[in-house]
């Protein structure tokens, strides 16, 4: 039997009183959590650079300090999600994941879910100035000049935070992939 | 390890589509880069700090009175591409009210909110990957996409499979709605086959005598074809 997957449809404007209320899916790594702790900061821009205020939502799915996605750490969870507050941004407690296999850099993977995307968008998060980037074979994958898409970067005068920008289209559009 | 086959052409809704609004500053306009699946796509989160109460997949029971409106029941299975059930699937569901009113502070029309109707569900599917929910009817409500649109009665779901890569969010139509011919959130699937499986059944098995009206969704996710070696290790 050969069955078709159902179709995605948008997640719409409304979904944050139904997935959205548990705001400690924001907090991947609690205390204790083995790992460099990582205050990451997401914000979601349309192809006109407006923020998607409130009206998105990011999931990450990471390993733990170890590259390991099946841990056992029970302060670290590998799942996140949150949605976007008025300014297009929410932010994550997490630890910079290990390399999950021989040549990989350490990544975050992401789903985007909006208003106005009729199915999820998948991409990553990579950490800039990460020496093992160079080698990584899915940013091989992309065009060099388009790699910087990816990268979160310090934010400056905060220890630990990282920040990111999502940009659905336009210039300096965020690259996004076909899983 | 195995992937995950793609979707077949037309099955899935493409990122721009004209008719729906919302999709023009927000579907990218550069091609995607395909992956090649490695342990980040074929791994998935596993739940466990959501605990799921026993009311969670009842929505005319999370308040001391019943809510207003039609009372029905939503079930159906999680089927992977080969047709076997998804065991222990996690399903959220979301929906309007009666009236077509969403429990959101930013839901402006004109409807009345339900106080005893909040409209958000969730549970984990069987070892078969059954799931049934008890909720009422949403209404059709109006949105500002085009003159006179709106959108047909419909329900939010959100699934997890197994991996990252069977993340599913999509919405379940009723038959015989005729808003369904006129949505442009629907009529963004090419596939008229694909856009069809997309509306329930009514379906007397699920439906309970002197109770409730039952409506057969079932929701197919990404499945890799198993292996033998799979099949002997189960």
């Amino acid at each position: 039997m050969s069955l078709t997957p159902t179709a995605s449809q948008t997640v719409g404007p409304f979904f944050n009183f139904a997935l959205t209320t548990n705001a400690s899916l924001g907090i991947l790594a609690r205390e204790g959590a083995k790992g460099e702790r990582v205050f990451l900061s997401i914000r979601v821009v349309d192809g006109a650079g407006a923020p998607a205020q409130g009206d998105a939502m990011i999931e990450l799915w990471q390993a733990d300090a170890e590259g390991c996605y099946a841990h056992a750490d029970p302060n670290f969870s590998g799942f996140g999600r949150l949605e976007t507050d008025l300014n297009g941004t929410c932010t994550f407690e997490t630890i910079k994941p290990g390399c999950v296999a021989n040549g990989s850099a350490p990544h975050i993977n992401v789903i985007v879910l909006a208003r106005g995307l009729l199915k999820q968008l998948y991409t990553r998060i990579y950490f800039a100035d990460d020496p093992a980037n160079a080698n990584d074979p899915v940013l091989a994958l992309v065009p060099e000049d388009r790699r910087s898409t990816l990268l979160a970067k310090p934010v400056q005068g905060r220890d630990n935070t990282w920040s990111i920008e999502i940009r659905l289209q336009g210039e300096a559009e965020t690259v996004f992939f076909d899983l | 390890m195995n992937e995950y086959p793609r979707p077949r052409p037309g099955s899935q809704p493409e990122y721009a589509s004209p008719t729906y609004k919302s999709t023009t500053l927000r579907a990218p306009s550069r091609p995607l880069i395909q992956l090649p699946h490695s342990l980040s796509e074929l791994t998935g989160p596993v739940y466990g700090h959501n605990p799921i109460g026993p009311t969670d997949n009842d929505l005319t029971l999370h308040f001391p009175e019943p809510p207003q409106g039609e009372r029905i029941i939503v079930a159906g299975r999680i089927l992977d591409e080969d047709g076997r059930g998804v065991p222990h699937a996690m399903v959220e569901l979301w929906q309007a009210n009666a009236a077509g009113r969403y429990r959101h502070q930013r839901d402006d029309h004109p409807a009345p909110l339900d106080p005893n109707f909040l409209g958000a569900g969730r549970m984990i599917a069987d070892d078969a990957g059954n799931y049934r929910f008890v909720t009422i009817k949403p209404g059709a409500y109006p949105w500002r996409n085009h003159d006179n649109a709106w959108r047909p009665a419909h329900i939010h779901f959100s699934l997890f499979g197994p991996a990252f890569v069977t993340r599913l969010v999509t919405q379940m139509y009723f038959p015989n709605d005729p808003l369904i011919p006129l949505d442009p959130v629907l009529q963004s699937i090419p596939d008229s086959a694909a856009q069809a499986r997309l509306v329930s059944q009514f379906d007397l098995s699920i439906t309970e005598p002197e109770w409730a009206l039952g409506y057969r969704f079932d929701i197919v996710l990404r499945g890799r074809k198993a292996t033998p070696f799979e099949e002997a290790g189960k």
